[in-house]
């Protein structure tokens, strides 16, 4: 009987699990977690998690019984520290081994972290410990400085400034999502936070002395990938561990999916790693039709969301290269599509409070159509024919 | 805790005993029902937990917010007069005994 091995429990470990089942694979799948929880989703952490409106049996993928029943193993608590190529097992820090036919590393990203000298006490969020940590101390304090002006950063400062605390944003770029948004969405939740009384410092110098005034900390500048597992194995690794269109790394039985993952991506136009939940789920489920010999080549249109006070955003594609755009909806009510054009063809849609643009992008995209620009402003026509 | 009877595209029926709270996207995902895909994780995003409500039950349920209302509009599957979003309904008193169909495709 094959034996699958899956280490790292986040959507990408879950879906591969789940998936691999789903396609009728009979052998044993065993699903390694290094926390301590079953399965659970990471998303709601900097969001309903920390408002209080979600707990942790709302995050969980799957109950005890899912897994039971579809004869997936859920290891929990086991931190795999090595990966032995040439018997085909991996090992865990309490002296565990497990032996394989398929690998698949859904081990994802870590948080980056500011020089101790700087931010000695700082929270960071990434698992469930951190976001009960980060709620915890968010209790008892009145003012909170959240470094970085990304998605994390933002939602985490969304969520502070929701409950009542102080919140200043220290960017050090000049506009806030720089890497991901234009201009002009960077704007509409500078002004957003502004209104909900967060105060934004952009062009900020992160330094002790300018941390030290605030009761809490919390950083969110980034992750890093966490590719040593495969890297000490002998494994090909570039910002990431790289893999084929089927998730395979240079190992042909070892794949890899997710965070971790450095893929080509043709909607990316290069070679990149994408952080996200659709990443994650798709690729994982290539890597399962591949063990299944069912293969296909992964070719999904990225998606990605945030939700910061009122305002939630929605991306299909990558924006960061294109030549012309179109705006559909209205500005004024943030409530907007700002569509993206590369040689005339549509490469990627942002909706601000527009989730059926997005739904109906992320099937032009993968379909390769592009409206008109006359078509995406006018909002009355349907960009969709179901 | 209400009673939740879910119908999967294929006619199986399963019924769960679902915490209070728990939305019906959750009840179904986290015991395994299949066809509700739920690939956002319950943040009415994507539209891919799209159910057919008992009629019986449609005046029990709180009314959708614009956005779920949307969001339907661009489901895969056809929307009817009792469609919604899983993840915005939740298990409450009232639900007891509720049974929701799956459509085909999400």
């Amino acid at each position: 009987m094959k034996k699958v091995v899956i280490i790292g429990a986040g959507h990408g470990g879950v879906q591969a699990a789940t998936s691999l089942r789903d396609m009728g694979f009979e052998g044993t799948i065993q699903l390694i977690a290094d926390e301590a929880h079953l399965p659970y989703q990471k998303p709601p952490l900097s969001k309903g998690f920390l408002n209080g409106k979600q707990t942790v049996e709302n995050l969980l993928f799957r109950n005890a019984n899912y897994y039971a029943e579809h004869h997936i193993e859920v290891i929990v608590g086991e931190k795999i520290e090595a990966i032995q190529l040439h018997n085909q097992t991996v090992t865990s820090s309490t002296g565990h081994t497990f032996e394989y036919d398929y690998l698949i590393l859904a081990t994802g990203a870590r948080n980056r972290e500011l020089p101790k000298a700087i931010a000695s006490n700082a929270l960071y969020l990434r698992s469930m410990s951190d976001a009960q940590q980060l709620k915890l101390a968010l209790d008892v304090v009145e003012s909170v400085a959240v470094v970085g002006g990304g998605f994390i950063g933002l939602e985490v400062a969304a969520s502070a400034a929701e409950a009542g605390k102080q919140v200043t944003v220290l960017e050090v770029q000049n506009r806030l999502m720089a890497r991901v948004l234009p201009p002009v969405l960077s704007e509409v939740f500078l002004k957003k936070h502004q209104e909900m009384g967060v105060n934004v410092q952009l062009n900020a110098t992160v330094s002790a002395e300018a941390l030290a005034e605030f009761d809490l900390v919390v950083v969110g500048i980034g992750v890093v990938p966490n590719q040593e597992l495969a890297q000490e194995a002998g494994i090909e690794c570039q910002n990431g561990v790289l893999v084929n269109e089927y998730q395979q790394t240079s190992v042909s039985n070892v794949y890899a999916i997710g965070d971790c993952a450095s893929h080509y991506n043709r909607f990316a136009g290069k070679q990149c790693r994408l952080e996200s939940v659709q990443n994650a789920v798709d690729q994982a489920k290539i890597a399962a039709a591949h063990i299944c010999e069912k293969t296909q080549p992964y070719d999904a249109v990225p998606w990605f969301w945030t939700n910061q006070f009122d305002l939630k955003l929605q991306m299909a594609g990558i924006n960061s290269d294109y030549d012309s755009y179109a705006f559909r909806g209205d500005l004024v009510a943030n409530k907007f599509s700002i569509f993206y054009f590369k040689e005339n063809k549509l490469v990627a849609v942002d909706s601000l409070n527009r989730p059926a643009d997005h739904l109906a992008a992320r099937k032009l995209i993968q379909a390769g159509i592009t409206p008109t620009k006359e078509q995406v402003e006018d909002a009355t026509l349907k960009l969709i024919t179901s | 805790m209400p009673h939740i009877t879910y119908i999967e595209p294929n006619g199986t029926a399963k019924t769960y005993d679902l915490p209070l709270g728990a939305s019906l996207m959750e009840g179904a995902v986290q015991n395994g029902v299949n066809g509700i895909v739920a690939e956002c994780g319950g943040s009415c995003m994507c539209a891919t937990c799209h159910i057919y409500v008992d009629d019986a039950f449609l005046s029990q349920l709180p009314e959708m917010e614009e956005e779920e209302n949307e969001m339907l509009d661009s489901a895969t599957s056809e929307r009817r007069p009792n469609s919604r979003l899983g993840c915005q309904v939740r298990a409450t008193p009232k639900v007891e005994g509720l049974i929701v169909r799956i459509p085909s495709v999400q």
